[in-house]
């Protein structure tokens, strides 16, 4: 394996050109903060490491807009805005460390999604560089582009499409308020009733999430964020814009959720506890990590009137398998991440913890979901691929791969697994013989 | 959406899927038209006529998960007048352009209206309402991308690839889309400006957290629509200052620039689009402009040549679509040669043999 840092947009053309010319893989990479192995290194490619490309070439306030290079931390990108007023929506909860080319390749969402958009609502355009090595341009700095919209395609396409060497991306102003909610409830199903209850009375709440009381207690040890443990689950509801607007929709939010059981409601009073509010929520996997020695995080998303059908399996799989797992839950956009707790030491309980997430996962697509709402498929959800998708539509994603990438060089083996993976797994599914040329022996 | 058993698939599927396979098989072309209220627009229809109005119907809504699942030939003011009873729409506020305006012709032509550059909740094209989609592809196969949540990136974005695709990747079957509560509250403002004056305070109420929800420039006269919760529009009333427009003015305003009756839009003069950054100086071409998306979208009634029209538009950093005009040969701005080949190698994944709607998106293809 070589590891090539470079610092040009010439020096990542020939990277890709050498490459090409002798077939060799290269796998882009930013922060690595990835939790499905998207950037995981090719044991004979090159790793194309972008941490040089760290600028933030032009802040335009008036463009409402920002060309930054994809090796700038996502949270960076706000914080340059902050002065104008303006700011980057989405807001994946490893802001801090994450790099804006990461987010791109998956699609991050963050807590204030359901109101703000994913990555994919929130760049206008990606400037690159093909497997060839040539440069290509995906949307512009207009709401719209001649052609198919190969941006959306581009973004969430784990860097196998083509390598990022700037974005411009979209700032959006600054409520000037905002305040949260933390609502208790002594049933998670009713909390996530609460939710669906929200929705119906017509509020979209710039961030609404769930804690299960596991959940709440290894992060109110860490970080003392004034949960209340007594919950069986809490819900966090944020509400932001103008003063006025701010305390309408909390007063409406209150009304609704008291209405659907919430047992105790509390209003931040002030952005430093409003922050504090948020702070238990964003640092969940930190916390988690203090209190098992290993964690798996699950990032399934369902339809949300399914939460409590899931919520049923997920503790049946805990007895199943001997394993605990406390959940977060981006409760407004149905996306899921139960933590299972585990010794990776203890021989055998990691196996245990990849079959315990398969099955959640498997059911999340079950109930009509997906088996991943915004960390991406990486290596690491691959085979739920096969469970998620029939092999007609695995065929085409192949065959997408292939119009940007035909010798299939760029990050290989992630995200779309062969047929032949699928076979393997057990799980090559054939809907009404649609297999083409389902007669041929093969694998 | 993609696993969700199909109970009793309807006959319209067969009947679609018979006919894009009996097209393959011969290699003949296909014409794809719902009610044909968007014939108008892109490359001159081509081909057998394959009418998809019988596939229709809304499979599934469920208010409070803001997804509504519908078939292709569903009409558009059905699906709007279902969401509507429930107090939520189409952010996009899609243009019809005619009363039978189905969902497959929305999602294929990938227009959006008035709210498409608002600021804060519902920006956004149809693109970006699309959860996912079933496809026929041009062998007749039916794939599903996507599903019917709002967070999912298993596999690439395949269904968002569809808006805006003019039915050329495949016969959309059907679509989830993105819904959301209308705005509690609305109000239009009217003011005087100058087209630059006019381009000037859009760009800077767009970097202020005011619920402009649309915006229209004509002629001296700046038309501003702010949507939502009372207080906010309350205060950017306060702010903004104007004329407030008369609630059923303002509703008819609105829906003549979505749907392109408004006086401006009359007549058979040339009509370009042009979609260009919001801060773009205004274009020196002849004729009469009319400025939608805080700047980003500019119509043009001009007599110009095409490639004077085209150029100054690209100068500007966007694209210029011939949008009603005579001449159907090149509607649409020409690709980079790397993105023409993308492009064509994509054609190729979903309809190898080039048999749906050609000429409609591209000369060639």
């Amino acid at each position: 394996m070589v590891v090539a840092l470079p610092e040009t947009e010439p020096q990542v053309a020939s990277i890709l050109k050498v490459c090409h010319a002798m077939q060799v893989p290269v796998v882009p990479r930013g922060a690595g903060t990835g939790l499905s192995g998207g950037a995981l290194p090719s044991g004979h490619g090159v790793l194309l490491g972008m941490a040089k490309f760290n600028r933030i070439l032009a802040i335009d306030a008036r463009a409402r807009l920002a060309r930054v290079q994809p090796g700038v931390r996502n949270a960076a990108i706000s914080e340059a805005a902050a002065p104008l007023g303006l700011y980057y929506a989405p807001d994946p909860s490893s802001q801090i460390a994450c790099t804006i080319g990461g987010n791109l390749a998956e699609n991050s969402g963050g807590v204030h999604c359901l109101k703000y958009g994913l990555t994919v609502h929130n760049v206008l355009r990606l400037r690159g560089y093909t497997v060839e090595g040539e440069p290509v341009q995906f949307g512009s700095e207009a709401l719209d582009s001649p052609g198919f919209d190969l941006l959306a395609l581009a973004i969430g396409s784990e860097g196998m499409l083509a390598v990022t060497v700037e974005a411009s991306v979209r700032l959006v102003p600054k409520p000037h308020t905002a305040r949260v909610i933390m609502a208790s409830f002594d049933d998670v199903e009713t909390a996530g009733n609460a939710v669906a209850d929200v929705i119906a009375a017509g509020i979209i709440p710039a961030g609404l999430e769930m804690m299960d009381k596991p959940a709440t207690h290894a992060v109110e040890e860490f970080v003392h964020a004034g949960y209340d443990l007594d919950a069986a689950a809490i819900l966090l509801c944020e509400s932001d814009g103008t003063s006025e607007e701010v305390e309408e929709e909390i007063g409406r939010m209150k009304a609704v959720l008291s209405a659907s059981g919430a047992t105790q409601l509390r209003v931040s009073g002030n952005e430093s506890e409003r922050v504090r509010f948020w702070a238990g929520r964003k640092a969940a996997f930190p916390a988690v990590g203090r209190i098992s020695p290993d964690y798996y995080c699950m990032d399934g998303t369902i339809p949300r009137k399914r939460l409590g059908e899931i919520l049923r399996f997920i503790a049946e799989m805990e007895l199943k398998y001997g394993l605990r797992c406390p959940n977060v839950f981006h409760a407004g956009d149905g996306n899921l991440h139960p933590l299972i707790l585990f010794d990776a030491n203890d021989p055998g309980q990691l196996q245990r913890t990849e079959s315990f997430a398969a099955e959640v996962l498997e059911k999340c697509v079950a109930v009509g979901g997906t088996i991943t709402g915004e960390h991406g498929v990486g290596i690491e959800k691959i085979n739920q691929m096969c469970v998620q998708f029939g092999s007609a539509e695995l065929e085409a994603f192949m065959q997408v791969k292939r119009a940007f990438d035909p010798s299939m060089l760029l990050n290989p083996g992630k995200n779309v697994p062969t047929l032949h993976r699928c076979a393997e797994y057990g799980r090559m599914h054939v809907r009404g013989g649609q297999l083409p040329f389902a007669d041929l022996p093969r694998f | 959406m993609s696993r969700r058993p199909q109970a009793v698939e309807p006959s319209s599927v067969a009947h679609l899927r018979e006919a894009v396979r009996s097209a393959a098989s011969g290699r003949t072309p296909l014409r794809l038209r719902g009610s044909g209220s968007k014939d108008f627009y892109g490359g001159m229809p081509l081909g057998e006529q394959l009418d998809t109005r019988a596939h229709s119907g809304v499979i599934g809504y469920d208010p409070t998960e803001l997804v509504l699942t519908a078939r292709c030939g569903t009409r558009l003011a059905e699906i709007e007048a279902l969401l509507a009873e429930r107090g939520q729409m189409l952010a996009f506020e899609p243009p019809h352009f005619g009363p039978d305006a189905t969902l497959g012709g929305c999602v294929a032509s990938g227009l959006s209206g008035p709210r498409r550059a608002s600021n804060g909740l519902y920006f956004g094209a149809v693109r970006d309402h699309m959860l996912g989609c079933r496809i026929l592809d041009g062998n007749g196969q039916i794939l599903s991308f996507g599903g019917e949540v709002m967070k999912n990136v298993a596999g690439y974005d395949v269904s968002r690839l569809m808006a805006g695709a003019m039915g050329t990747l495949g016969v959309i079957l059907e679509v989830s889309l993105k819904v959301l509560p209308r705005p509690a509250a609305e109000a239009t403002l009217r003011f005087s400006a100058t087209e630059q004056e006019a381009l000037d305070r859009l760009n800077e109420w767009g970097g202020k957290p005011l619920p402009v929800s649309a915006s229209a420039w004509r002629d001296g006269v700046l038309h501003v629509r702010l949507e939502g919760a009372a207080a906010a529009v309350e205060s950017a009333l306060r702010a903004l200052g104007g004329e407030l427009v008369n609630e059923m003015a303002a509703r008819a305003f609105w829906i003549g620039v979505r749907e392109q009756t408004d006086a401006f839009f009359a007549g058979d003069r040339m009509l370009w689009r042009a979609s260009l950054p919001s801060v773009a100086q205004r274009l020196e071409l002849p004729g009469e402009q009319f400025i939608e998306w805080g700047g980003a979208l500019r119509w043009l009634r001009s007599d110009a040549e095409p490639e004077r029209v085209r150029a100054a538009v690209r100068r500007a950093g966007g694209h210029a679509t011939a949008f009603r005009s005579a001449d159907r040969a090149r509607p649409f701005e020409p690709l980079e040669p790397v993105q023409e080949v993308l492009h064509r190698r994509l054609k190729a994944v979903f309809d190898p043999l080039g048999i749906l709607n050609p000429g409609r998106l591209h000369p060639d293809w």
